[in-house]
């Protein structure tokens, strides 16, 4: 009998671990070249932003680490390989194609699914999202000396935008296009801010956040982009109406509050961010489930899920030193059974220890299976919560 | 704030009478506002009024989070098996499926697993969790080992259960006779039986003069 799991002893340096590393290290390189090359050998390269750039280079090796590390796992690299060969299937390339633009823009760019959870939830996450894609598509391309502006040779009455040292597109200095460019990052803050407000209300207010936060995990990210916004509009502040009052000090202050944020990119919260889009992929894995093969549940007989992710899961569990399989009995291994099956034998196995104790006899349920079990309310909020819980618990 | 060790859940499914009051009451717990995460079935509705309530069994090596590929499922210090971090489930469904009692529930719409977290609001400041604060039966019990050795002194808690060749142990308990020989459940031994109970349809049947 296994308790618990059985893990073999590995090698002092695990071969992930190793390949992390030379991930991480690759990833930061080609970053490297990519700035070297977008800025021009560096002609186009502000050199009061290299702070920012090492931090950058930093984060893009943590990340590419943990993301590496996190694909190393036996669930995550079986549905990562599942997904994309979900996306790529022959005959289904064209239709994914376009699946992925509507679930993209549903999903990632629209946050419906947490518009769902709460729409106050919802919009404070929109509110964030959107204030942090504007500031890194502000700031990523200047850090990296991709974007710069510079007046037009002969009119200075016109900005020029360089992007890769290639001209992009001209507008006049003092025009509304020029003011809401300059002033990006300005209009980023005003929307994290207003997302921050909103994400510390509800940890405040609601009980169930409250039992359920942590510091790091939850306040962390949030003082953070609370800094970076505030100390950002500071700068701002100080030369638009103070004559520069303090802006070295605020400066070294912003720079500190985005490195730090940078830095923390890896390890907390922010994670989601790149762990997210897997959902894009379990999406794929689901279509592809549903359009072949049920499991049928090996007690009851009723269909709950595809053929393809039991055998996925007893492989994953397999992987992990789980042992559910069942030798010497039809069922082969406990995944071919059912969630409702399972509360049942998990209930029969009680009773049966008191059998002889309480009363009551062994009840014939005259038919070659176990009967399925049913759920006493299947009412909204009460029974399945969806569609899906409904395959997975059948009727 | 963790959960009191000295404080524990006692499950005796066969105490149940089927009232709903845990499905009821649980929607009203503030981690999962208006959605009950207790699996409240009928164990075979044909022949018997027997109703088995489960809730999260909180294992100490909990699959449902070992098969998470997101890492979204997080067992805190205290034992308690918390419910997917919402920035992180991917509504891949593997915990739904894997979980040996059949715990977990998946909400497509808003693409989160979601199940019972012991009430982490309520018992992480010594209440008792809604189901079994509600419970008339107390087939859900939540209190110390030494109340339950003087509420039940012809049971006793066990939280080892075995599905094939796993042994899971949990931090929830199920309480079996007190001289039971045995200090495990075989959970995949008895998938087979039928049911003990009295069949709802002896009266009509068989009962003759009525």
């Amino acid at each position: 009998m296994a308790e618990g799991r059985a893990r073999e002893p590995g090698p002092k340096v695990a071969p992930e671990v190793l390949r992390a590393v030379l991930h991480g290290i690759g990833a930061t390189a080609l970053l490297g070249v990519l700035i070297v090359v977008g800025s021009r050998n560096l002609s186009h390269f502000d050199a009061a932003l290299v702070a920012y750039t090492f931090s950058i280079l930093f984060a893009t090796f943590g990340l590419t680490y943990r993301y590496s590390m996190w694909l190393a796992r036996p669930p995550t690299a079986v549905y990562w390989r599942r997904g994309w060969q979900a996306f790529f299937r022959r005959g289904f390339r064209v239709r994914n194609a376009v699946s992925w633009c509507s679930r993209m823009a549903s999903d990632v760019l629209a946050n419906r699914f947490i518009l769902r959870r709460g729409r106050l939830r919802g919009l404070t996450h929109l509110l964030i999202m959107w204030g942090c894609v504007l500031a890194v598509a502000i700031t990523f391309p200047l850090v990296f000396g991709w974007l710069h502006f510079r007046p037009v040779p002969g009119d200075l009455s016109l900005y020029e935008a360089m992007v890769f040292g290639f001209p992009a597109f001209r507008f006049p200095h003092d025009s509304l296009v020029a003011f809401l460019l300059f002033h990006g990052l300005v209009w980023s803050a005003f929307l994290v801010i207003a997302g921050v407000m909103l994400a510390l209300r509800r940890r405040i207010r609601e009980e169930g956040a409250v039992a359920l936060q942590r510091f790091a995990e939850d306040f962390m990210p949030l003082i953070l982009l609370f800094a970076v916004s505030l100390t950002g509009l500071m700068l701002t502040a100080s030369y638009t109406w103070l004559r520069g009052y303090g802006f070295s000090f605020i400066a070294i202050l912003h720079a500190v509050t985005v490195i730090g944020t940078f830095l923390w990119l890896p390890f907390g919260k922010f994670f989601h961010i790149f762990q997210r889009p897997a959902q894009l992929g379990a999406g794929f894995f689901k279509d592809v489930g549903r359009a072949h093969e049920s499991a049928e549940c090996r007690r009851c007989g009723h269909a709950f899920t595809s053929r393809m992710h039991v055998e996925d899961l007893i492989e994953v569990e397999r992987k992990l030193g789980f042992r559910y399989q069942m030798p010497d009995s039809p069922v082969e291994h406990y995944q071919w059974i059912c969630p409702p099956c399972r509360r049942a034998s998990f209930a029969l196995a009680q009773g049966l220890a008191w059998h002889g104790r309480r009363g009551g006899e062994p009840l014939d349920s005259r038919g070659e299976r176990p009967p399925a079990p049913q759920f006493v309310n299947r009412g909204i909020g009460a029974g399945p919560l969806d569609t899906e819980d409904s395959e997975n618990y059948h009727p | 704030m963790p959960v009191p060790e000295r404080f524990e859940f006692f499950i005796d499914a066969s105490r149940c009478i089927g009232c709903q009051s845990c499905v009821q009451a649980c929607a009203e717990c503030d981690t999962h506002k208006g959605q009950s995460m207790i699996q409240l079935d009928y164990l075979d509705r044909q022949h018997s009024t027997q109703t088995l309530p489960v809730v999260c069994m909180h294992c100490d090596s909990p699959t449902c989070a070992e098969v998470c590929p997101a890492d979204a499922i997080k067992r805190t210090e205290d034992g308690v098996v918390q419910t997917a971090r919402k920035p992180r489930c991917i509504a891949c469904n593997n915990c739904v499926l894997a979980c040996p009692f059949g715990v977990p529930k998946m909400n497509t719409r808003m693409n989160l697993m979601m199940k019972c977290d012991m009430c982490y609001d309520r018992t992480s400041v010594g209440l008792k969790p809604m189901c079994a604060s509600v419970c008339p039966s107390q087939a859900l019990a939540f209190g110390t080992r030494e109340e339950m050795a003087r509420l039940r002194p012809r049971a006793k808690p066990v939280n080892s259960f075995v599905f094939g060749a796993q042994l899971i142990r949990t931090k929830v308990n199920v309480m079996v006779p007190d001289d039971a020989r045995k200090e495990v459940v075989d959970v995949t031994a008895a998938m087979f039986e039928p049911a003990i109970g009295h069949d709802v349809l002896d009266d009509v049947f068989e009962g003759g003069d009525a």
